[in-house]
């Protein structure tokens, strides 16, 4: 530890040092972080200054390593879930459906219609719920207070929706393996379609706040430019990407539970600066609502889990009526199901981009080794380039453009 | 796809795997980046084998934007049994974001990956002993274990 702490002393004082001409620019290393209120998490960056320009940006990372991926390797293939929705915790949904995909094709069921349009449905309220997250505290980091109210007003209510499906607001854990925790609730049309109704009248409203407001426009336009080529170079992914004019969607190159059912458009720009990073989002948006209406519309009868009592628990009901449901609820519960042994990379198209888990199994009833390929990492490698040169004041509407959650980097 | 470093290839639930050989891994990615448009790299993780020999596996995911394709790039690795830790080289020449990816790696499992520009611990301390991800680490660590002091 103190030869560590030497060390950094060391390199400390050769930044700092004096130049030899009094008229050449002085570096000065800033620390912003790791409790600075824009980074929404513990990030630590840093910055190497010449007057207000950026000449140097590295991001420390791992304040909030929790070894997640550690304590998967010691829980039952069921229990994981859980784990998933502390990753990201505001598209905690997407987590779940993720690993519930990657552990469907190893144990190779087939999930009824109907969860999977429902699971559909679930995983586009928690991308609404990321964006408007993002929106209402991005708006607020470059000083446009009012939106954050507007959008946590809508997100308490996909919240209250989620509640009502879940049990839970936030870590609803709702995706199970083999198909969905609970029944849909009873009136649970009524709800989501009271919401989607008002809802792209209210994504207008955040577009005329911020589109007719000069300042967001000066702040946000030409702000963050970062080429296409090295974003993929780099490992960014999602909105970042649409936004630089690549059309790459999971959702529709790589289609899972039954998003090839769906009509929805992918939104793009091509000015890939921040301002085109909102507008992609705030496309993205509109779609989110658009696949909700036609899940809401088309929702299949049937049930809600897959015919496969040996990993899927048996209903309350039947568990304590019939002998063989409660065999079953016992040896799930005691002792797990066993996985067929093998590999698999499952990815989709989170909020924020690729999320992959690409999960090992030993045959055993717990996982050998499940590995997290988060967006919120690979996106954030991306900051130096994108920082490099940059004024400071603009560093603040660039960080908050990649909409990283550190519970997703750290992991 | 044909490569002289692919010492075997297979499909299995739809995946396309390579097993490749370690010691010319750089070769064989700069041959997918450039003739077969494998233009991003996913992740790099690794998974440990533990008793078994060659003990670590590194595995590389690989995708192209272009041909909508993913690929596994897998490489087994000796070491750990002769007390120091295996290496592999780096591949942040071929694609940047390799870079947090293998300092990943090399923080929870002790892989070293030669010509890396900047290979520290980037989720734990940097002054923690001992790699997480290793089976013979506990789940509960050993600084808060059970000790008689």
């Amino acid at each position: 530890m103190k030869k560590v702490f030497e060390e950094h002393v060391a390199t400390i004082s050769a930044a700092e040092e004096l130049p030899k001409t009094p008229a050449a620019p002085r570096r000065m290393t800033l620390n912003m972080g790791p409790q600075h209120p824009s980074t929404h998490g513990v990030l630590r960056i840093m910055l190497e200054l010449e007057g207000e320009t950026i000449k140097k940006a590295e991001p420390d990372i791992g304040f909030l390593h929790t070894g997640i991926e550690k304590e998967c390797e010691a829980k039952f293939w069921q229990q994981v879930v859980t784990l998933t929705d502390r990753v990201d915790y505001l598209a905690n949904l997407s987590n779940n459906l993720v690993y519930a995909l990657a552990v469907e094709k190893l144990l190779q069921i087939e999930i009824p219609p109907r969860a999977q349009w429902m699971r559909v449905m679930m995983t586009e309220f928690s991308r609404l719920n990321s964006h408007l997250v993002w929106l209402g505290t991005h708006a607020l980091d470059i000083g446009a207070m009012t939106v954050f109210f507007y959008c946590f007003r809508e997100r308490e209510n996909i919240l209250r929706i989620l509640e009502m499906f879940s049990g839970q607001r936030m870590m609803t854990s709702y995706i199970r393996i083999g198909g969905l925790a609970l029944e849909p609730p009873r009136g649970w049309e009524r709800a989501v379609d009271k919401f989607i109704r008002a809802f792209p009248g209210n994504v207008d409203e955040y577009e005329e706040l911020l589109d007719l407001n000069p300042i967001w426009k000066r702040r946000t336009q030409g702000v963050g430019f970062i080429p296409l080529e090295e974003m993929l170079d780099l490992g960014v992914t999602g909105p970042m990407i649409r936004a630089a004019g690549l059309k790459w969607d999971i959702r529709k190159s790589e289609p899972y539970s039954s998003y090839d059912k769906f009509d929805f458009e992918i939104p793009t720009r091509n000015e890939n600066d921040v301002y085109a990073r909102y507008r992609v989002r705030l496309g993205e948006m509109r779609q989110s609502a658009r696949i909700i209406t036609q899940a809401l519309e088309g929702m299949p009868e049937g049930p809600w889990q897959a015919d496969a009592p040996h990993v899927v628990l048996p209903e309350r009901e039947r568990m304590k009526t019939q002998m063989e449901a409660l065999i079953y609820h016992f040896k799930i519960v005691t002792e797990g199901f066993r996985v067929p042994a093998g590999d698999v990379y499952q990815c989709i198209e989170s909020p924020r981009g690729e999320i992959g888990y690409y999960i090992v199994s030993d045959g055993t009833s717990k996982p050998y080794r499940v590995f997290m390929r988060t967006p919120s990492f690979g996106n954030l490698q991306a900051l130096g380039v994108m920082l490099d040169g940059a004024l400071i004041a603009d560093s603040i509407a660039a960080l908050g453009s990649m909409d990283f959650v550190l519970g997703d980097v750290d992991r | 796809m044909k490569h002289e470093a692919m010492l075997e290839t297979l499909e299995s639930r739809g995946e396309y795997v390579v097993i490749a050989d370690p010691a010319r891994i750089l070769d064989l990615c700069r041959y997918l980046k450039d003739q077969e448009k494998f233009n991003r790299l996913s992740a790099v993780t690794a998974v440990d084998w533990y008793p078994a020999e060659p003990r670590f596996e590194v595995v590389y995911l690989l995708h192209s934007t272009e041909r909508n394709q993913r690929l596994r790039v897998k490489c087994r690795l000796n070491g750990a049994s002769t007390g120091s830790n295996p290496e592999i080289d780096s591949v942040t020449g071929i694609w940047r974001g390799a870079n947090w990816y293998e300092r990943e790696v090399f923080d929870l499992f002790g892989i070293v990956f030669r010509n890396h520009p900047n290979l520290v611990r980037i989720l734990m301390p940097i002054d923690w002993e001992g790699y997480p991800l290793r089976k013979g680490y506990p789940v509960h660590g050993y600084k808060y274990g059970y000790t008689n002091e």
